[in-house]
């Protein structure tokens, strides 16, 4: 196994594709939105409930790739208890994160569990596969309605 | 200088090794492996023969053509017609009046529907096509129907990736005015029994367009055998430069049809009273042509032709048979379409691994293929599957590539679990 295969398929992102968290549909969830990849048919639904400004819970349904489940379901582990604002804040450090953009420790050590999707940064053919849930809860919190796709 | 294209040398045989030298991509590294490229439906490479006759064009005869009286444009006009008599015998049409140079089997497609289609489709009639018909093969036909209140009627196929003759019988009715079938699957592999539909078709005078981009590399097209009305196809699937593609039609359909854009070459006289148009097949060229294009088409069809078409399906045939049962040696490997009659392409999944974290990983190992829906989404759906990974043969393949292939399968398998 070469080295970029196994920094892209690491044990944690392996773990969540095998067993994804927060693998639900919500009833009455406050926002949702459909993120859709024409491309390779990557579907999720991402459905939050809100407390004021803060995302009191996230989880999501649909089928898609390793990468692209693995980063829903690892999203909705550090989303929770999180303000819309952080979430937007995360939302695009990891786009710069799996465009290979972030270069500093320091933006590294904000990021947390979502670090692990660094090794995404060595395959642009599979940048839109881990950043379509992050764009779909954007799209959630902007309460867009047409579904969106990373196309 | 007609006539100058090189007639098609006797067959000759089989050598794998001087035709793998003949692509000079085929020694490329792809990730520091040997490239094995599996993706010839996707597009096919390109011989030498073909790569220096385009060189050779822009290096020194390119003008343009059917204008000029200065000698650039005499060699250019008589290069680009000599790739039409060229593709007029490949095909075998009748005159070299209903060989359409246009940029691929899509924009074919799109000019049968938009001048056949507008001018004789009304509200009411029916466009059957195929439950494995390609995007391009679809879409064109349901732009038509929303535009002039047709319907599109879909010719259903079984488990195996093969259309139901006798329901499409049943759809081939007195409000079908036109059918629009693929001859050869991208994503099946599927080869479908035309003759018979074209039959049944034209029992009720209904015309016929196949769309051959998949059919073309792979076997012997006659369209005067076929009988069908239009068949199209694109340059690049058959060991061509993209950009280019034929459409064939009969000249009676043609003649009757109005040009699908209109500007410079394919008009007689313009003032601004009237314009009078072009015959054919100029009528369907308006603009400045593809004519690199062209004439590396025409010396792909060269070279195909000095390999043949029965050495070349019998070898495709059996590096088929090698790697259907190569792939299915792989635990957990399913082959999506298994037609009886099937060309070099192989559509499968692997039990709990999506085709694209497979494609991902057997191209490390510097295996190309494809993963996706391969603008098919349709035959996903009647299969269940969201995606597949596909490899698809050309005659410049080995069993070697197969193995490296199967190799870079149990990788995604040590990946995966």
């Amino acid at each position: 196994m070469n080295s970029e295969i196994k920094q892209l398929y690491q044990d944690v992102i392996l773990d969540h594709n095998r067993s994804p968290r927060n693998f639900r549909a919500m009833e009455n969830a406050d926002l949702k939105a459909e993120g859709y990849n024409p491309l390779c048919g990557d579907r999720y639904t991402i459905y939050l409930r809100m407390k004021g400004d803060v995302i009191e819970e996230a989880c999501f349904k649909g089928s898609g790739c390793a990468i692209s489940k693995a980063s829903a379901s690892v999203m909705t582990t550090v989303l929770k208890g999180v303000s819309r604002e952080r979430a937007e804040e995360l939302f695009e450090q990891f786009h710069k994160l799996v465009k290979g953009e972030l270069h500093s420790n320091k933006d590294m050590d904000s990021l947390g569990r979502i670090a692990v999707f660094g090794g995404v940064s060595e395959f642009p053919a599979r940048v839109k596969c881990a950043s379509l849930a992050w764009h779909t809860m954007h799209a959630a919190l902007e309460k867009q309605q047409e579904p969106i796709s990373t196309e | 200088m007609h006539g100058s294209h090189i007639i098609a040398e006797p067959e000759r045989a089989f050598d794998l090794e001087s035709i793998r030298n003949d692509f000079p991509i085929l020694r490329t590294l792809a990730r520091g492996n040997p490239l094995v490229y599996l993706d010839n439906a996707a597009t096919t490479q390109k011989p030498q023969v073909v790569i220096d006759v385009m060189d050779r064009y822009y290096r020194s005869e390119n003008s343009n053509v059917h204008r000029g009286v200065h000698y650039l444009s005499e060699v250019a006009t008589d290069k680009y017609e000599a790739a039409r008599s060229t593709v007029r015998r490949f095909i075998n049409a009748r005159s070299e009046k209903e060989v359409i140079f246009v940029r691929g089997t899509t924009e074919g497609i799109n000019l049968v529907a938009g001048s056949y289609g507008r001018k004789n489709l009304k509200s009411g009639d029916e466009i059957l096509i195929s439950a494995m018909e390609h995007h391009s093969n679809i879409v064109p036909w349901q732009l038509l129907c929303e535009s002039v209140g047709a319907k599109l009627r879909v010719i259903p196929m079984n488990d195996r990736g093969e259309l139901k003759l006798e329901e499409c019988e049943l759809l081939i009715t007195e409000r079908t005015k036109f059918v629009a079938l693929v001859h050869v699957s991208n994503a099946l592999g599927t080869i479908n029994p035309v003759r018979e539909i074209i039959a049944m078709a034209h029992r009720k005078n209904i015309p016929v367009l196949l769309d051959g981009a998949q059919a073309i590399p792979h076997m012997h097209v006659d369209v005067q055998e076929l009988d069908c009305d239009f068949y199209v196809f694109s340059g690049h699937k058959v060991f061509g430069p993209t950009g280019i593609g034929v459409l064939y039609g009969k000249e009676a359909l043609l003649n009757a049809m109005a040009p699908y854009q209109s500007g410079g070459d394919m008009i007689k006289s313009v003032t601004f009273e009237k314009t009078t148009f072009n015959d054919l097949p100029y009528k369907f060229e308006a603009g400045t042509p593809n004519i690199a294009g062209a004439i590396g088409l025409a010396a792909a069809v060269d070279y195909v032709e000095s390999i043949g078409f029965d050495t070349i399906s019998a070898y495709e045939h059996d590096l088929l048979k090698y790697a259907t049962d190569a792939l299915l040696s792989v635990k957990g490997v399913t082959i999506i379409g298994t037609a009886r009659e099937k060309a070099s392409v192989l559509s499968f999944v692997m039990d709990g691994v999506h085709p694209h974290d497979v494609g991902t990983i057997v191209d490390q190992e510097g295996v190309a293929i494809r993963t996706g829906h391969h603008c098919a989404q349709p035959v996903m759906e009647r299969f269940g599957v969201p995606a597949t990974a596909r490899a698809s043969l050309a005659f410049y393949n080995t069993r070697e590539d197969v193995d490296a292939l199967v190799n870079a399968l149990f990788k995604v398998q040590e990946v995966f679990g």
